[in-house]
């Protein structure tokens, strides 16, 4: 009886560990599943943007003073609307950057213990305040309140010889402009930069501080000649990874930004950037050729993402982390 | 006489720095009171606004005819739902699993290929998922429906739950897969009644990230779930039974139409000339942001407190 109960127990087990080659065979599959779901998105934009790379050519991302773009006459050349991704994400980072590293050293240098939780928190709240939450919010309170004055305060600018071009008014009364996109786009992206560096400025190890203090360096010359130095390709990271989110950001500015071509150069009028005219055409988009040009425009957002985010890892996981 | 001059000059230029010490200091701590305006002015608003325009309609009515008064956002919330919970069914099991690859064979070719790859994922616009659900699902069953709103949602979810599954893989101490392992146990025995569970509680707050980030997500529906005033599950099934439909049909049907979701709707009320949609706009608001923020406090406190109980 107790033999046979223990051979069947064996039995058993044996049959158990049959399941091991299914469970690796699982494991392995998701594991490939997931980089090749990467390839595919990128093999996908690809193809689906073929007649439009046909078509174009460079022509499609050439810098021209008149692009053209036109599903009635099916000719598409995407700058306006590369412009309007590249002019509000930097933008935002040149705001964003100084308010993140103060949120950054605070955090991780001066805030008392029993602070630092809840202020963590908000800055992940921050982060996590959906997109069109985000948008909805700025056509009623943040555009009028807050966009438009700034708007008319920087007018004047715009018949400055030089920088007049990016400030030509006159701003429009409903506040939608590429300024609104990049203010909304800085508290946005605060959260992203401010988290990333924080963990950067937390992971200085403790012997570079107690050094530098007994230097004589004051907390801030601690802070600004010892650890951000020491981080700084962490810090370059958490900046890069910002502007990735501001350039790939897509409901929240196509609410406040106005979508139209035109608008020359000037931050004070409407726009579009790459992910907005996406939002806003694609759905409506008759011909193949509309699509296509669509799609590109998905590719190059998508190839420019991801370049941004390869090198933004490498610079803090590589260079900073693993160090300390 | 030179070194007491130097002495004189020493002590200026220490209380400059001290100085300059407190200025930088203070403006840290004003940086900090930048960021928290916004986050209360939202978040204030929103309640104060969206809370105004709440009301039992709202949950349990389609949307009214446009311009009319009344009605609500059934429609919204059931897509939602539908397409969350699809999102999940697919993307969890796939984290997991990929999850549990790094954990048994952290420093392979695939190991790093995924990890990069999952990266990649979290920073890719979600637009650019949307174009690609498009492609491979709308443009391929030549229709827009839930079926491609759920895996586009799946794609965003994935990378969120698969890193802070990783995560908490990890924290779970050796000895007790090995000692699972020493008893006999299969791999796949030890991982799914060992590992898992001791990590049950991380890894369920990183899927409510996943559902939290899920959730809030627009702009890849756009143009994969599309939107659908009438879409009505109660009704697709009262109708699939009276034309007694197998179970798997009404199901079909479901997920073959096109659904709307609430961030979908906001942003299509968002800006219509009919106030009476604009207000529903600032209810869908209060919906969302009561859920996102209410999924990430709990799931972040928790956390919080796994921690302290597992470090002291």
């Amino acid at each position: 009886m107790a033999s046979s109960s223990t051979s069947l127990r064996r039995k058993l087990m044996r049959h158990l560990q049959h399941g091991d080659v299914l469970w690796w065979a699982l494991l392995l599959l998701s594991a490939v599943v997931v980089v090749v779901l990467v390839l595919w998105i990128a093999w996908q934009l690809w193809v689906q943007s073929a007649p439009s790379r046909h078509a174009f050519g460079w022509d499609f991302i050439w810098p021209w003073v008149k692009s053209v773009w036109n599903p009635a006459l099916d000719k598409f050349q995407a700058w306006p609307a590369i412009y309007g991704s590249l002019i509000t994400a930097t933008i935002a980072l040149v705001l964003a950057v100084p308010l993140a590293l103060g949120i950054a050293i605070f955090l991780s240098e001066l805030a008392p213990a029993w602070l630092r939780a809840p202020l963590n928190y908000m800055v992940e709240m921050l982060a996590a305040i959906p997109s069109v939450v985000y948008g909805l919010w700025g056509i009623y309170v943040f555009l009028p309140l807050v966009v438009v004055p700034i708007g008319k305060a920087l007018e004047p600018l715009g018949s400055v010889p030089g920088i007049g071009i990016f400030f030509k008014g006159p701003v429009p009364a409903s506040g939608f402009t590429r300024l609104g996109a990049a203010l909304v786009l800085v508290i946005m992206i605060l959260p992203t930069i401010a988290a990333v560096s924080r963990d950067v400025l937390q992971a200085v190890p403790r012997s570079q501080r107690e050094a530098a203090m007994a230097l004589g360096a004051t907390q801030w010359e601690t802070v600004w000649k010892v650890l951000i130095p020491y981080g700084q390709s962490g810090i370059l990271g958490a900046v890069i990874l910002g502007f990735g989110r501001a350039i790939g950001e897509t409901m929240a500015v196509t609410m406040v930004i106005g979508n139209s071509a035109g608008g020359g150069y000037s931050i004070l009028k409407p726009g579009y950037t790459m992910a907005s005219i996406i939002a806003n055409e694609f759905a409506e988009a008759v011909s193949e050729m509309h699509t296509s040009a669509l799609m590109e425009i998905g590719l190059v957002l998508f190839a420019i993402t991801l370049l941004l985010n390869a090198f933004a890892r490498w610079l803090v996981v590589n260079r900073t982390i693993k160090r300390a | 006489m030179q070194s007491i001059y130097e002495h004189v000059d020493l002590q200026s230029n220490y209380r400059r720095r001290k100085i300059v010490n407190k200025i930088m200091l203070t403006l840290t701590g004003l940086t900090v009171a930048l960021a928290v305006v916004p986050l209360v002015w939202i978040t204030v608003y929103v309640l104060l606004q969206g809370g105004k325009y709440l009301n039992l309609d709202f949950f349990i009515h389609l949307p009214a005819p446009m311009g009319m008064t009344g009605g609500g956002v059934l429609n919204a919330i059931e897509g939602s739902a539908v397409m969350v919970l699809l999102a999940s069914v697919i993307a969890i099991p796939l984290a997991l699993l990929g999850a549990f690859y790094l954990l048994a064979k952290p420093s392979t070719a695939l190991a790093h290929a995924l990890r990069f790859s999952t990266d990649m994922l979290a920073g890719t616009p979600s637009i650019v998922i949307g174009l690609f659900g498009y492609a491979v699902i709308v443009a391929v069953q030549k229709h827009f429906s839930a079926f491609a709103g759920g895996v586009v949602l799946a794609i965003i979810m994935l990378p969120v739950v698969l890193r802070s599954a990783e995560e908490m893989l990890k924290l779970v101490p050796r000895e007790m897969r090995e000692g699972a392992l020493a008893m006999g146990a299969p791999e796949w025995l030890a991982a799914l009644k060992v590992v898992l569970p001791a990590a049950a509680e991380g890894i369920i707050t990183g899927i409510m990230l996943g559902i939290a980030r899920a959730v809030g997500e627009t702009a890849p529906l756009l143009f994969t779930a599309l939107g659908n005033d009438n879409y009505e599950i109660g009704k697709i099934i009262s109708d699939g039974l009276r034309y007694h439909q197998s179970i798997g049909k009404i199901i079909g049907t479901i997920f073959a139409q096109p659904a709307d979701a609430l961030p979908l709707t906001l942003w299509k009320y968002a800006q219509q000339p009919y106030q009476e949609r604009v207000h529903q706009a600032w209810a869908v608001a209060f919906v969302l942001m009561l859920f996102v923020l209410g999924l990430n406090i709990v799931a972040r406190a928790w956390m919080a407190h796994r921690r302290r109980k597992l470090f002291g």
